[in-house]
């Protein structure tokens, strides 16, 4: 690590820049929890990731700390100050980029600058110190719309720093980007932070991609999800610049699948075996019936053989953690797989689905459904039982939402269908979005 | 309120014109001498406006064709007094809506009933009422036609505004929020911009809606008071009057010209300046030309005077804004708010019972059930003239429209002259077929019918265009190479592709129809009457008798009409295009 960082670090370590005590975000009183009691310190000098799966509130946790959204309690501070509105030396980068379309470049980066109401004159002049720091000279008249990709991150960051923030938040800052597009600008960025260029104390990143958290970060603190929580805590202390291939780079990015993995996924059952009617309230994620196909047939075949090795396996597919992870999930659910320490592995019902023709994949997919997805069996029991063998989408749908959200059900909902239609084990209508066992023929 | 390009570029150019040549080019001369013609007509006609009422006497209103231009442009002048009225309105009222809930509790359903409200209806009080405000003057006259105007095109702009300022995009709330930006910044950097493409996209219908509406409204009866403001409208009126052919000829060859004007020395200039407002971030295929907008691009004494301005501008931008900020302002919900909302809500429920009970007690002190009965069943006939008319037009115009929009080259040469014809005010064309009905001896309960989708009957066409122009091409080709028969292309591929585009076009039309009913039951040529029997009719009647518990009965009858047209109708329509057929 070079000497800027590591002279800062211990410096400063006295006095943390943002400290969270106890935060806590939860919707509808209290009933859908996305973050629960998370505490973090973030010290001058450091680059902090916040690594997890969609939907374990780690950017409702930057959000906060940008001061965008209020938590229900705990408390944040910023320079031993409680955020209360959005503190004038924290800035945020986008996922999205968030620019301005009908304004130019220069206008966007001046933006936050008109804000503080700063002079025309040296607004312009600050503005371009910051284009220029950034690599985006000859582009500050060009609109939004007719940058690529990267080059538009580039206005979002030079955007947060002409403010000169003392905190650089981050929200997933590269995932919109392609794969090289996204190399450079992590490079370009870990170089300017290394060099001491940028008039920032320290980053605090969130993202989904491991690789990148172990390239960038010196610490990485990796979430669970529904609720919230901070499961882990890593200290990376490889050199700068690192090397992906390093041996010592690949056993950490190992180690943080293996954490990961080893976590109660989310949509497993509460008990196993119980009845049907007391399983139903998990989430389930809508993963496509071709994508587990298309899983279950990779790991069947060479080099894996039934069992796989995650990272490999997501770089070979080209998918990051929030890809690869409900897809795998999946298969866990419906006992096609077993996860463990950052392996995968097919199980019998998994080697058969492998070796069937699309008829006996069907049959295969029912009963596991009916086996081991208790909304499944629920919903098909309900319509064996009617002699109509219908039922309005509806009922279950207000089942759903006594244990979960109204979004979360309707998403559970849809998922269960698209499985249930491949299945054949029921149709759904959507015009009177009812429930048959009638398959139209 | 404008944005002046301030980016360093134009900035930069203007840099060395002053350090070389100052001298204008001929652009500058072509645009000064356009800019500075406007002006003087507009002055003119706005020191007219505030004339002694006995003017309007003394020197009435003449078929002399060298009047024309003065009445062409004051009529203008309502238009464009009415249209900032609006915009002020939409901004304030908008955006009042959009922030307040309580204010949202009462302005959204409101807007929603005048919308359906018949404009031509209010005339009948505002005149009666902008007259006592401001005695012996022409500007209460004045004041009135401008007033009608504006109930023409208030409403919808103020509907678009505020579900643009719903619907601002969650990344640049947070960026601007994330930045302090102050309320005044956040209005004209992200709120206004953001809602640019729609608001002017429904100013430009509510000018072309008004065109009808500022002929209709410039020569009115009211009971003993008869008005003539000097305008085309009023031209018309005595041409009708007098059987002058001729004149109308001229009224019809004024309009058209005048519509042409505005819509290529304003609206296309603001379109294609607008253009950088939309907010798709990929770079459009066709970009809106105007060559207005090209010439005032190039001029330079425009562009030297526009750094100033772009400087105050700025300047008015920082208003404020302080360098360092005391950052409490993220309050969290007050939890008494909700009782408050209640109370607000009954509040508004006791006002609005009381009010409607005012109405009933004052139609009740001089009509009789029988009056409702009649208002009813003129009702029911002008229902189903609007519903068979917009049935016909739509048999016309879906396959015309169509055959256009799959053809691009057509579609482009067609389109304007579809959206000119629907700026045109069709009361102008009136006395023609009155002429027709007289000199045939038709029946006026059939052949009046026509007039009222005269001019609302080219919203069905040219949203149709759009809607073929839109159709995917993918699409078209699946269908060609399956080779399906013209019944199953019409009903599986086309129609279903087009049914967003033509539900909106059919809403406006027949938005549009109730509201030229009042004057299209109605006409006139000399002094034949013609009348057909209807709501419309019967509004226009009780307007001229000043009978105004009649004109209260008619109004609101026409509005619930309307209203429940829309909301059992159109609506479900609406809902099952967006959820069934939406191709994007």
């Amino acid at each position: 690590m070079n000497e800027f960082v590591n002279t800062t670090v211990t410096a400063a370590n006295a006095v943390p820049l943002v400290e969270v005590k106890g935060v806590s975000q939860s919707y509808d009183n209290g009933q859908f929890v996305v973050l629960d009691d998370v505490a973090l310190t973030l010290n001058p000098g450091e680059i902090v990731g916040l690594l997890g799966r969609s939907g374990s509130g780690k950017s409702t946790l930057l959000r906060s700390i940008a001061g965008l959204i209020h938590p229900t309690s705990g408390s944040i501070t910023f320079e031993g100050k409680p955020v209360t509105g959005t503190p004038d030396g924290i800035a945020m980068v986008f996922q999205s980029f968030a620019l301005f379309p009908w304004l130019t470049v220069l206008q966007n980066v001046e933006l936050g600058l008109e804000a503080r109401g700063i002079e025309s004159a040296e607004r312009r002049k600050r503005a371009l110190e910051a284009i220029d720091l950034i690599g985006l000279d000859g582009f500050e008249s060009a609109y939004p719309k007719e940058l690529s990709g990267g080059m538009r991150q580039r206005v979002g960051l030079a955007r947060a720093l002409v403010v000169h923030p003392k905190v650089l938040l981050m929200d997933e800052p590269f995932s919109a980007l392609d794969v090289l597009t996204a190399e450079t600008l992590r490079t370009d960025l870990l170089d300017l932070w290394s060099e001491g260029r940028m008039p920032i104390e320290s980053i605090l990143m969130v993202t989904h991609n491991i690789e990148e958290a172990v390239l960038m970060c010196d610490r990485v603190l990796i979430f669970s999800s529904n609720p919230g929580r901070v499961a882990a805590e890593i200290r990376i202390n490889l050199p700068q610049p690192r090397d992906r291939l390093d041996p010592a780079f690949r056993a950490l990015v190992e180690d943080i699948y293996e954490r990961m993995t080893a976590r109660k996924p989310v949509a497993e059952p509460a008990r196993e075996g119980a009845v049907a009617e007391t399983g139903i309230d998990m989430v389930l994620p809508r993963v496509s019936t071709n994508v587990l196909s298309g899983l279950v047939e990779t790991i069947a075949a060479e080099p894996y053989r039934g069992k796989a090795d995650l990272p490999p396996l997501a770089a070979s597919l080209q998918l990051e953690i929030d890809d690869l992870f409900p897809i795998a999930e999946t298969l866990q659910l419906l006992h096609f797989a077993e996860l463990a320490e950052g392996d995968i592995q097919l199980t019998e019902a998994g080697m058969r689905f492998a070796e069937s023709e699309v008829d006996e994949r069907k049959q295969l997919f029912a009963d596991q459904l009916v086996a081991h997805v208790p909304l499944a069996s629920h919903i098909r029991r309900v319509l064996d039982e009617r002699p109509s063998h219908e039922a309005p989408a509806r009922r279950f749908r207000d089942e759903l939402e006594e244990h979960m959200s109204e979004e979360n059900a309707e998403y559970t909902l849809r998922a269960i269908t698209s499985w249930a239609r491949y299945a054949e084990l029921f149709a759904y209508d959507e015009k009177t979005d009812m429930f048959t066992l009638e398959n139209p023929s | 309120m404008i944005f002046l390009p301030h980016n360093r570029e134009s900035l930069s150019e203007a840099a060395t014109l002053s350090r070389g040549r100052i001298m204008p080019n001929v652009y500058d001369i072509l645009a000064l001498s356009i800019m500075a013609a406007v002006f003087v007509l507009l002055a003119h006609a706005a020191i007219a406006m505030r004339g002694s009422i006995e003017l309007l006497s003394t020197a009435p209103v003449t078929l002399d064709p060298a009047n024309l231009p003065e009445y062409a442009v004051r009529t203008t002048l309502r238009m464009f007094a009415a249209i900032i009225a609006s915009l002020i309105f939409t901004f304030v009222v908008a955006t009042l809506a959009a922030k307040s809930r309580r204010a949202e509790i009462i302005i959204i359903p409101a807007l929603d009933i005048l919308q359906s409200v018949p404009v031509l209806g209010f005339l009948t009080f505002t005149v009666t009422f902008f007259m006592g405000l401001f005695p012996g003057s022409q500007l209460g006259a004045e004041l009135a036609s401008i007033f009608a105007i504006f109930t023409s095109q208030a409403w919808n702009m103020t509907f678009s505004f505020y579900q643009s300022l719903r619907t601002v995009p969650r990344d640049l709330d947070e960026v601007s929020r994330g930045f302090g930006l102050t309320s005044w910044q956040r209005f004209w950097r992200l709120e206004a911009p953001f809602a640019a493409p729609g608001l002017i996209w429904n100013t430009m219908m509510s000018m072309s809606g008004g065109w009808f509406f500022v002929v209709a409204s410039e020569a009115i009866t009211v009971g003993d008071t008869t008005v003539e403001l000097p305008g085309i409208g009023s031209w018309l009126a005595l041409a009708i009057s007098k059987q002058d052919f001729v004149a109308v000829g001229w009224a019809v060859l004024a309009m058209g010209i005048l519509i042409l004007l505005y819509d290529q020395l304003l609206f296309r200039p603001i379109v294609a300046w607008a253009d950088k407002f939309r907010a798709e971030q990929t770079a459009s295929q066709q970009k809106p030309r105007s060559w207005v907008y090209d010439l005032l691009r190039r001029t330079r004494l425009l562009k030297l005077i526009g750094v100033p301005l772009a400087a105050g501008w700025d300047r008015l931008m920082l208003v404020g804004a302080r360098r360092t900020r005391q950052a409490p302002r993220l309050a969290a919900p007050r939890p008494t708010s909700k009782l408050v909302d209640r109370l607000w809500i009954v509040l508004v429920a006791l006002m609005a019972i009381a009010g409607a009970m005012v109405t009933v007690l004052y139609i009740r002190r001089t009509l009789g059930w029988g009056d409702v009965a009649e208002a009813f069943g003129g009702g029911f006939a002008t229902l189903v003239r609007v519903v068979v008319l917009v049935a016909l037009a739509s048999l016309v115009w879906v396959p015309i429209g169509v055959w256009v929009g799959l053809r691009p080259a057509v579609a482009q040469k067609v389109q304007p002259v579809a959206q000119f014809l629907a700026a045109f005010p069709a009361n102008v064309l009136f006395p023609f077929v009155v002429i027709a009905i007289v000199a045939t001896g038709a029946s006026p309960n059939v052949w009046l019918s026509p007039l009222m989708i005269l001019g609302t009957q080219w919203y069905i066409l040219f949203n149709v265009i759009a809607g073929a122009s839109a159709f995917p091409s993918d699409l078209r080709e699946a269908a060609a190479v399956f080779k399906l028969s013209s019944w199953s292309w019409w009903t599986k591929v086309m129609l279903p592709g087009i049914f967003p585009y033509y539900v909106t076009g059919a809403l406006t039309a027949t938005g549009g129809s109730w509201n030229a009913s009042i004057v299209a039951e109605v006409a006139s040529w000399g002094n034949t009457h013609l009348e057909a029997y209807g709501l419309g009719s019967y509004i226009a009647k009780a307007t001229e008798a000043g009978d105004f518990p009649r004109v209260v009965l008619g109004i609101a009858v026409m509005s619930l009409f309307v209203t429940m047209f829309n909301r059992l109708m159109w609506r479900p329509l609406y809902v099952f295009a967006e959820r069934r057929l939406r191709l994007d």
